[in-house]
């Protein structure tokens, strides 16, 4: 029961929309599709779901020819980013349209949709009409609407994006727990989000997509610690990974007239200009280091953002408290090399403190 | 300031419904009198004013055998024209709004747009232009001075109405709607039926009202297709001139021929005041 893609590709406009992507998704599992805006996420899901057709590839689930197969009888679940429920229903008749689309009994209807509102947690509101709910129980819905069916590839497209701060957390944490013990083996679960931080949450599988191009697969930690390009580190870190142009020569590394010894793992690297990626949260403040001077400060949440710039070199370190700071203002910081990753001028990775080795 | 706005307020919507309801009025007691009060000048007031009397209502309904003009017929005859070319404008419209809204079509450089802006052109030309194709299309298939003659060029002037409504109707009903329906197991046909038509209720109610008062009103073609076998109310009410003009009956025939079209309101009225009409989906 695999859903398997082959060499899939979309191109309504001059860009791609998909290009040449392949996967292999496995019963049971959790898949994250980790891309920006506009890198073709939603197009992907679509094209599983059966809304699109792609103009050359080939989708195989269950060993039926999944392009031959409409829509309608391909039994999958889609939740999108905007809550798209059936205006003119209320809660309960949403729950059980695509039941009721199936015919079945009318006590085995009540049954399921009553499970699934409470698992979802809006048991109580069956008569409520859809515009009566907040953003959050609207997405509940449409969630509920999308287990109740039992589909066997369920699609959940930016699922918390236009979600305020607090229902998004709230929800992502039901939504852990309802994937970790809801979801029978035999559901393919395919999640796609722009939020790095929600990917190494839900910690399945993930697809880096961008430009319609699949940049890595792996598990959420593979790709967190051994990004295989400055592409994917870009995507997969939020506020994106800092990326310095510098120069690793003798066990030193060296840019903007500073030196600092190279780690071990940029031993078998040499004699050649890198890209460094660092992530901002390692960079630190330190009396002994090297003088920046603030751009911008942001505070997000109980973080601080700084963004540095010393000659043409530029910057975002975090700071796990509140602290103010000004514009101009000079401050020392220092860099935890060792963490710091090596990527030659192809954007291809080098070298990664997770990963001695090329590659 | 408050006291002053309140009866700015009261002031305007008297003044605008006095506006309204006058010429109602003034119809109404026009249609109670007789040549001699009629020519007696301005008055309002029955049984103080003027002797009321039935004689401009009763000629509506009198045979022409016995003097009067018999409108009941013509009546009939425009609800079920204006009524049946509404319903089938309705339908067709729908469909092909629903067409253009979510499937894009192509011929050479016509696209989606040229084919809405077709159906809206047709409105452009003035009647006139019009009435002679038509009237040499009915009598080519032979429908000239007929029921079902009328009921076709109908649907040519009402349906371009129907289709610009709710072509601009569907557009606002989110393309995800459907593609959930799809999703969740119907097939295109149910799911323009079982979701995006139950959501269009408003667009239905809007276009509908729109279609039967263009039609209830419409004189050109209903004079220029017919004849003697078969009349419409305007066509009827407007042969009631004669050397005398019948004050008092054509005042009885106005009211009764705008009277549908304020039924018709009414119920509008009260589904736009429940909220129904905008908003079903944000």
């Amino acid at each position: 029961m695999d859903l398997v893609a082959k060499n899939l590709s979309y191109k309504p406009t001059d860009q791609y929309h998909l290009n040449d992507v392949s996967f292999n998704f496995k019963n049971g599992n959790l898949y994250t599709i980790l891309g920006r805006t506009l890198s073709g996420k939603t197009t992907l899901l679509k094209t599983i779901a059966g809304l699109l057709t792609p103009d050359s590839g080939e989708i195989d689930f269950d060993g039926k020819d999944f392009l031959k197969t409409p829509v309608w009888e391909r039994n999958v679940a889609m939740v999108y980013q905007q809550f798209i429920n059936y205006p003119h229903l209320n809660v309960f008749e949403n729950v059980a349209f695509p039941l009721k689309q199936r015919k079945m009994e009318t006590n085995v209807i009540n049954e399921k949709v009553t499970d699934a509102l409470k698992s979802v947690g809006l048991s109580g509101y069956e008569n409520r009409k859809i515009q009566e709910l907040s953003g959050g129980q609207q997405q509940r819905v449409s969630l509920a609407r999308s287990l109740v069916k039992n589909a066997k590839i369920l699609l959940l497209d930016e699922p918390l994006v236009n979600l305020d701060y607090k229902l998004r957390e709230q929800l992502r944490e039901e939504f852990k727990n309802l994937f970790s013990k809801g979801l029978s083996d035999e559901t393919i679960l395919i999640y796609s989000t722009t939020d790095p931080r929600e990917t190494m949450e839900l910690n399945g599988e993930v697809i880096v997509l961008d430009e319609g191009k699949v940049l890595q697969v792996g598990p959420a930690k593979e790709i967190f610690e051994n990004p295989n390009s400055l592409k994917v580190a870009e995507i997969s870190n939020d506020p994106p990974m800092n990326i310095i142009d510098a120069e690793i020569l003798e066990s030193e590394v060296s840019f903007e007239g500073i030196s600092i010894s190279a780690p071990k793992h940029f031993n078998n690297i040499n004699n050649k200009s890198f890209k460094i990626g660092l992530r901002s949260s390692d960079i630190i403040l330190n009396e002994k280091g090297y003088e920046f001077e603030v751009e911008l400060a942001e505070i997000s949440g109980s973080e601080t953002l700084l963004h540095l710039k010393k000659g043409n070199t530029k910057l975002i370190m975090s700071i796990e408290e509140v602290m103010n700071f000004k514009i101009h203002d000079k401050v020392k910081i220092n860099f935890k090399i060792e963490k710091a990753y090596a990527f030659n001028s192809n954007g291809d990775l080098a070298s990664s403190p997770f990963r001695s080795k090329n590659g | 300031m408050n006291k002053l706005y309140i009866f700015l307020k009261y002031f305007f919507i008297v003044f605008w419904t006095i506006f309204v309801v006058a010429p109602f009025l003034w119809a109404l007691t026009t249609s109670f009198k007789d040549f001699q009060s009629v020519n007696a000048g301005v008055t309002y007031i029955p049984w103080v004013d003027f002797e009321p009397n039935l004689e401009g209502w009763k000629v509506l309904i009198k045979s022409p055998a016995k003097g009067g003009v018999d409108i009941v017929e013509p009546y009939f005859n425009s609800l079920f024209v204006t009524c049946t070319a509404s319903l089938i404008s309705i339908i067709l419209g729908t469909l092909s709004a629903y067409a253009l809204s979510r499937y894009t079509f192509k011929a050479g450089f016509v696209k989606n747009n040229d084919i809405t802006f077709f159906f809206i052109s047709q409105r452009i030309m003035p009647p006139i232009v019009l009435s002679i194709p038509f009237f040499l299309f009915l009598s080519s298939i032979d429908l000239l001075d007929s029921l079902s003659g009328l009921i076709v060029v109908y649907i040519v002037l009402l349906m371009p109405i129907a289709v610009w409504i709710m072509v601009d109707f569907f557009n606002k009903v989110p393309k995800e709607i459907d593609e959930t329906a799809l999703i969740d197991g119907c097939n295109p046909y149910q799911a323009f039926l079982k979701v995006v038509l139950p959501n269009s209720i408003p667009g239905l109610i809007v276009a509908g009202m729109f279609c039967i008062i263009f039609g209830w009103i419409d004189f050109f073609f209903a004079f220029i297709l017919t004849f003697t076998e078969v009349q419409l109310l305007p066509v009827k009410i407007v042969a009631l001139n004669s050397s005398v003009t019948p004050w008092w009956s054509l005042s009885a025939s106005a009211l009764v021929s705008v009277a549908p079209l304020i039924i018709v309101a009414f119920i509008v009225e009260r589904y736009l005041s429940k909220g129904n009409l905008s908003g079903a989906i944000k």
